[in-house]
């Protein structure tokens, strides 16, 4: 078990910078998440801590010791890749033992470690297989065996489960979580899968370009989110961001200017344009342009004047024709300045007038 | 490409009405017989290119004398005479020929891969200044010709007084340019990943070299071993030069004393000494084989 930190870490290659400035800690016994889209210096971070490229300056720390001399080898750290990377000329039961071996662990103890491990990872049947001749996921295991037979302070793992079919990835994703309960380990999850950060992590680093956007628990980034790139990042479908002057009916009050409006699909209700309305919130008039229906959910994606947004409701699909009027609560409402930041303190405001005139 | 075909054939069908697509198949199905022959003709050319002197060379081994000249020529002996491979193998001292052979084919082996798998290593994986320079030098080395630095490779051996000894038929050969090379992009093509795993597992630098990239280039090394075999088991012109006596002398310096010392040429004798030159190099194409198919169809990790 052990903190991770990331001190003013920069990271350069060739002088194009890829990660400007990075302050970043990992809490100790954590499922950590760093997720975010294609190419914005996930790998590379990890790749930095585990000691397999070096930061261009700045430190980083594990356990509270400097580990920018140290060799991979030597930092306790295992990482599981996404392509496995097994030996593929050794057999599963060489694969475990490897480092074990480098690691100096007599013989006897040696024998004892691989046979619990490949219990719990079930692959006592397979030790004497080669790689190639197992399943993505039997070699999903192999590779994760290899990394808990080292009993490391810290698991890496660089998008793990990319390379299994749907199914065997919900089951992994599943046992996964149950493996960091069980060992107790800090885990430095990477994912470009908003989804599987959510569904796993248990603090979710959210990363563009180089930079943090936000760190924070699942349910903060969803209902809390610090920018607009978050807000956008989380969610399916993401939140809806409207540019607040092309909202007529909306009356803000605290500080700042908000330049755009966001709301999450779920929070918008559908309506009518006859009815009557019941509940107190931004309108927005809108045709339907699609419908899309998931069994116990509805998503409907409406154009309106300000553009385009989702609304998903889990009630009955909606029967009220082409046309119909969102109703987001107030308070439902999160209010961004032009540079994506959310602007905490401004508040909607019911309007002078009735907002019949939308 | 079937599915191309299928669409190809559709459209003729939808084009020509219910008759023609059956025509059309038919004369499909005559062309790809023509190519399959065609094809397999081509084969049986090569096959019989490489096949057919061999064929002949245990047939010669196996006659008399004036049935080597009769024409036209015979491909059967009328009765195999067996002796004149007891008559080559007495004409000279062709125990020691054979043992000379294997200590230079082996000892060269052994050298280079002691010597290719560092330099090739070295090359893919890291980063040095000079780096370009050397490998440059490494590949300069196998523009020239045996024939152009056996003078001053000579006086040096003699120097060294090494001269009719193993040694000056194997220290020169210590190295290959061409197994660098082969061997270097064999490395590269390794994934990036084996290694950073290795070095996570706490392997030195040695571990990786050995362990893991050296297992995965093994169809290129039984290739190029097997390569390096055959030509310094062949190799009749830096024995001849590098010898003056039998001491050290190799197999085909042997089989050519065979034509020298008859007067008229013995080639029934001659070619069969020449299978049993040829019977270590078969034999150790065979044991070889799979790994070199798999060398030219390797196609990296997974
Ligand atoms: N070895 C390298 N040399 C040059 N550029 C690199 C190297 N590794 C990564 N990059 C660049 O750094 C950026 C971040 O890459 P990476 O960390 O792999 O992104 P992610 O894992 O988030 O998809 C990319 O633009 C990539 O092209
Ligand atoms: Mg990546």
């Amino acid at each position: 078990m052990a903190r991770i930190e990331l001190i003013d870490v920069v990271k350069r290659f060739k002088g194009e910078t890829v990660i400007p400035n990075l302050n970043l800690t990992i809490r100790e016994g954590s499922f950590t998440v760093l997720v975010g889209p294609s190419g914005c210096g996930k790998s590379t971070t990890l790749r930095m801590i585990a000691g397999l490229e070096r930061q261009t300056s700045g430190d980083i720390r594990i356990d509270g010791e400097l580990v920018n001399d140290t060799e991979p080898g030597k930092r306790d750290v295992a990482m599981v890749f996404q392509n496995y990377a097994l030996y593929p000329n050794m057999t599963v039961r060489g694969n475990i033992e490897f480092g074990l071996k480098n690691r100096g662990v007599p013989k006897r103890e040696r024998e004892r470690l691989i046979r619990d491990i490949c219990e719990i990872a079930g692959l006592t049947p397979y030790l004497d297989k080669k790689p190639q001749s197992l399943s993505g996921g039997q070699r999903q295991r192999v590779a994760l065996a290899r990394a808990m037979v080292k009993n490391p302070k810290v698991f890496i793992l660089d998008e793990p489960l990319s390379n299994l079919d749907a199914k065997l990835r919900g089951q992994m994703r599943t046992e996964l979580i149950e493996l960091h309960k069980r060992l107790g380990t800090t885990f430095v999850y990477v994912t470009h899968d908003q989804v599987e950060a959510m569904s796993m992590g248990d603090r979710i680093v959210v990363m563009n370009k180089g930079e943090v956007m936000q760190a924070a628990p699942p349910m903060v980034l969803y209902e809390d989110p610090d920018n607009l790139f978050t807000a956008q990042f989380i969610g399916t479908p993401p939140m809806n961001v409207l540019p607040a002057s092309r909202l007529p009916g909306l009356r803000t009050e605290g500080e700042g200017h908000a330049e755009f409006v966001g709301f999450r699909p779920e929070h918008a209700l559908l309506s009518p344009e006859t009815a009557e309305l019941t509940r107190e919130g931004l309108v927005i008039a809108g045709q339907i342009a699609t419908r899309e229906s998931l069994g116990a959910e509805q998503v409907y994606k409406l154009r309106c004047e300000a553009g385009s947004f989702f609304v998903k409701s889990f009630l009955n699909p909606y029967v009220g024709g082409d046309f119909a009027l969102a109703v987001v609560p107030f308070e439902r409402l999160y209010f961004f300045d032009r540079d994506g930041n959310r602007l905490r303190r401004l508040r909607a405001v019911r309007p002078q007038l009735a907002a019949a005139g939308v | 490409m079937s599915m191309n075909d299928a669409g190809r054939r559709s459209a003729i069908g939808q084009a020509a009405g219910v008759r023609r697509p059956l025509a059309v198949r038919r004369i499909r199905a005559v062309l790809e017989a023509m190519l399959f022959a065609a094809n397999r003709a081509c084969m049986l050319l090569l096959v019989c290119a490489f096949a057919l002197p061999f064929a002949w060379m245990l047939s010669t081994s196996l006659k008399t004398l004036p049935e080597t000249m009769i024409f036209p020529p015979e491909w059967i002996p009328a009765e195999p005479v067996w002796s004149n491979y007891a008559v080559a193998w007495n004409s000279g001292p062709f125990l020691t020929y054979l043992l000379n052979s294997f200590i230079v084919s082996v000892g060269i082996l052994i050298l280079q891969m002691l010597t290719i798998i560092p330099a090739a290593y070295a090359f893919a994986r890291f980063r040095f200044p000079g780096k370009g320079l050397l490998f440059g030098l490494v590949m300069a080395t196998l523009m020239i010709p045996a024939q152009l630095i056996f003078l001053p490779v000579y006086l040096m051996l003699s120097d060294w007084k090494l001269l009719n000894t193993h040694l000056a038929l194997i220290l020169p050969f210590a190295s290959s340019a061409f197994g660098i090379f082969l061997l270097r992009q064999s490395f590269m093509q390794t994934a990036e990943e084996l290694i950073e795993a290795a070095r996570l597992d706490n392997a030195p630098e040695w571990k990786i070299m050995l362990r893991i990239m050296a297992p995965l280039a093994r169809p290129v090394l039984v290739t190029f071993a097997l390569f390096s075999f055959i030509t310094h088991w062949n190799d009749y012109f830096w024995p001849l030069v590098m010898t003056t006596n039998e001491s050290a002398r190799t197999l085909p310096l042997g089989i050519a004393k065979i034509r020298e010392t008859e007067g008229t040429a013995t080639w029934n004798v001659l070619m069969a000494a020449n299978v049993m030159l040829a019977v270590p190099v078969l034999l150790a194409f065979f044991a070889a084989q799979r790994q070199i198919i798999r060398a030219f169809v390797y196609s990296g990790v997974k």
